[in-house]
């Protein structure tokens, strides 16, 4: 098992450029989520750990290593792909074997090894079987089980279950996770779900147009989005945003939005000009009595909570509220925010500028 | 355009399947005519009204495969009493058995430029195919068109500068130098196929087989031919068809040494008059090894291997 370490990594397809210039570390025996949309450079990134891709510059570590240059079949790792990638023409046995011939393993530790794998993914009555008739889940655990046979430095997983059924997904995902405690192993796994990636993964890289946009473990990242995209791409309903004009000085305590004043964490630089207030849904309530007023517009019923959705004078906002509380459309009704949740934005760059409340989780990102 | 979703009715069904039996029995009626033509005496083979019904031979079978005189008295005394039955169907004609003739020889010729040029066309047909389906090749597109654009003409067009290319390289009347010609011509075909079946492989199969320790070639040979083995046997039976019956450039390029059965079997009738049966049956051996060849392949043509072990 091994520490992964990315730095300065870039790749260029022609002119095309997917990754640029991406750092970061993967500590040993972290399950680590790639996240973001599609064409975001997270697949380039994870196949040029692998090997699949050479990076046009900078250097990839695992294990102290540099492996850079050198091709998948020297760098000892694992990969689980999205279609699985079965050999078509061998029997799952075959398949789980396949790795150990390549290293020269002897037949008898070979069946044994075999055995000891399928034992644990629970496909022992399937050894047998050609892979082509197999389910969904069980093509899943016999790619599974054709990573984990050879006990790699590492796992690398293309959105390994993107090709499942919604309703097993969520299966299976538990039992990767439980697979990933059990065997301790560096696990690096691309997904555009994020929902996946904070249930599952012990850190997150969320990446978009090939660059890194933050780093972290999930709550940080939900809590205290470096930038206005990841703020959007996680959570559902994600993140408000209220644009306004106007100046935060240093060291300020509240903001003024229209009538308006709201408390917010210490900012700790001063900027004006275009601003963005970032609000979470779960972190805006109805407040009669509020200055800040907005009309109802619509109110999705989820069961325990709803989502209202209303107009304001800077634009729409969600609340997620008690789905006990009556709320009528076109009714006008005061808005408030949790205080220490806030987070304000530069519109133009679209960073989160720096409080009190978020400085740490910015600065180690 | 619109299908019908429902089952034809048994009419029609049956309107379809008088359709094809009535098609295949007019495209081998000639080929039952020369297998037939094959068993018959001499005079029965250009009997007029054609006989259907007729005693068979093997007389056209032994002229294919011996040379024979007209014997004399003197000559029939010197033999003795013929001790075998061949010997007893050239006597019962006239003649004493002088030697085998060519065409067992003729048709090895055919047997190892045939299945020599395919196994040659085969190697550097997938390799090639490979490299221009996984690889960025330099002005690929231009190189795949320029390959295609040497079957623009009829290949024989370029007889007179291969006549004269050979004949500098000592390849004329040579097999190696079949070989090549006909691998030349085929490399082509079989490339544009090939390609296309190989597009066809998810490029994960040999990734995966990188990823488990196996170098590009092995990925290549272990995964990928494995699951081309259909568009290899078809791509193969088309270059072995052509590399068999090829008749311009074998009466050209080769005469005594490597000489294919193609243009051997027209010279069999000039020998003793109009030798019908000898040359149906020459014709007919001659079309058992392709024959048997597309049996032995029809099982990888018709099986989809690859089916279900990638969602798409």
């Amino acid at each position: 098992m091994a520490q992964i370490r990315i730095e300065n990594v870039r790749k260029d397809f022609g002119s095309f450029n997917a990754v640029k210039s991406s750092s970061f570390t993967i500590e040993d025996g972290e399950f680590f989520m790639l996240l973001g949309p599609s064409g975001c450079g997270k697949t380039t990134t994870l196949r040029m750990m692998a090997g699949l891709e050479l990076p046009t510059s900078g250097e990839i570590y695992i294990d102290g290593q540099e492996v850079g240059q050198k091709p998948a079949s020297q760098r000892d790792i694992a990969f689980v792909f999205q279609m699985f990638a079965l050999y078509p023409h061998m029997n799952v046995r075959k398949n789980i074997s396949y790795p150990l011939y390549s290293q020269g393993m002897a037949k008898a530790d070979v069946t044994r090894k075999v055995s000891e794998v399928a034992e644990i993914l629970g496909i022992t009555e399937i050894l047998d079987r050609p892979v082509g008739g197999l389910s969904g889940g069980d093509r899943q655990r016999v790619a599974l089980g054709r990573a984990i046979v050879r006990d790699p430095k590492a796992f690398f997983m293309d959105e390994p279950l993107g090709a499942l059924d919604a309703e097993f997904r969520e299966h299976m995902s538990a039992e990767l996770r439980a697979l990933h405690d059990r065997m301790g192993a560096t696990t690096v796994y691309v997904t555009h779900d994020q929902l996946e990636a904070m249930q599952m993964g012990d850190k997150i890289v969320v990446m978009n147009h090939g660059v890194v946009e933050q780093f972290g473990i999930p709550q940080q990242i939900y809590d205290w989005p470096a930038t206005k995209f990841v703020a959007e791409f996680i959570g559902s309903p994600p993140m408000n945003f209220l644009e306004f004009n106007g100046t935060v000085g240093k060291g300020a305590e509240t903001i003024e939005l229209g009538d308006a004043s709201f408390a917010i964490p210490r900012q700790l630089d001063g900027v004006s000009g275009a601003l963005t207030l970032g609000v979470r849904p779960e972190h805006a309530h109805l407040n009669d009595a509020s200055a800040y007023r907005g009309e109802v517009v619509a109110a999705e019923y989820l069961g325990t909570t709803q989502i209202v959705t209303l107009r304001t004078e800077h634009g729409r906002v969600k609340a997620r509220i008690p789905s006990h509380v009556k709320v009528r459309e076109g009714e006008r009704t005061g808005l408030d925010f949790d205080a220490r949740t806030l987070t304000l934005f530069d519109a133009t760059s679209g960073r989160a500028l720096r409080s009190d409340a978020n400085q740490e989780v910015l600065n180690h990102g | 355009m619109s299908f019908s979703a429902t089952e034809p009715s048994i009419r029609t069904k049956w309107f379809a399947g008088l359709l094809v039996i009535g098609y295949a029995i007019v495209t081998l009626i000639p080929l039952l005519w020369i297998i037939a033509t094959g068993f018959k005496s001499p005079a029965d083979s250009i009997a007029y009204p054609p006989v259907v019904v007729f005693e068979p031979t093997l007389e056209g079978y032994v002229n294919l495969f011996t040379d024979r005189t007209r014997a004399t008295e003197q000559m029939l005394d010197d033999a003795g009493p013929p001790t075998t039955w061949y010997e007893q169907i050239a006597r019962d004609r006239g003649t004493v058995i002088s030697g085998p003739s060519r065409y067992g020889e003729r048709f090895l010729n055919s047997v190892i430029i045939g299945f020599g040029s395919t196994a040659l066309c085969m190697i550097l047909g997938t390799m090639a195919a490979y490299a221009f389906s996984r690889f960025k090749v330099p002005l690929k597109d231009d190189l795949l068109f320029f390959i295609l654009s040497t079957r623009m003409m009829p290949p024989i067009a370029v007889a007179i500068p291969i006549f004269l290319m050979f004949r500098n390289l000592g390849l004329n009347d040579t097999h190696l130098g079949m070989i090549l010609l006909y691998t030349a011509v085929n490399l082509s075909l079989s490339v544009w196929l090939l390609k296309g079946f190989i597009d066809e492989i998810p490029v994960e199969y040999e990734e995966a087989a990188l990823i488990d320790g196996y170098t590009r070639f092995q990925a290549f040979y272990k995964v990928v031919l494995p699951q081309a083995a259909t568009g290899i046997a078809s791509t193969a039976i088309f270059c072995l068809i052509f590399a068999w019956n090829e008749y311009a450039f074998a009466v050209l390029l080769t005469s005594g040494n490597a000489q294919t059965a193609p243009p051997f079997i027209p010279t069999i009738i000039g020998v003793s008059g109009k030798d019908w049966p000898a040359v149906a049956a020459g014709a007919t051996i001659f079309l058992v090894p392709v024959m048997v060849f597309t049996i032995l392949l029809r099982k990888h043509l018709l099986r989809g291997i690859t089916f279900g072990a990638v969602r798409k």
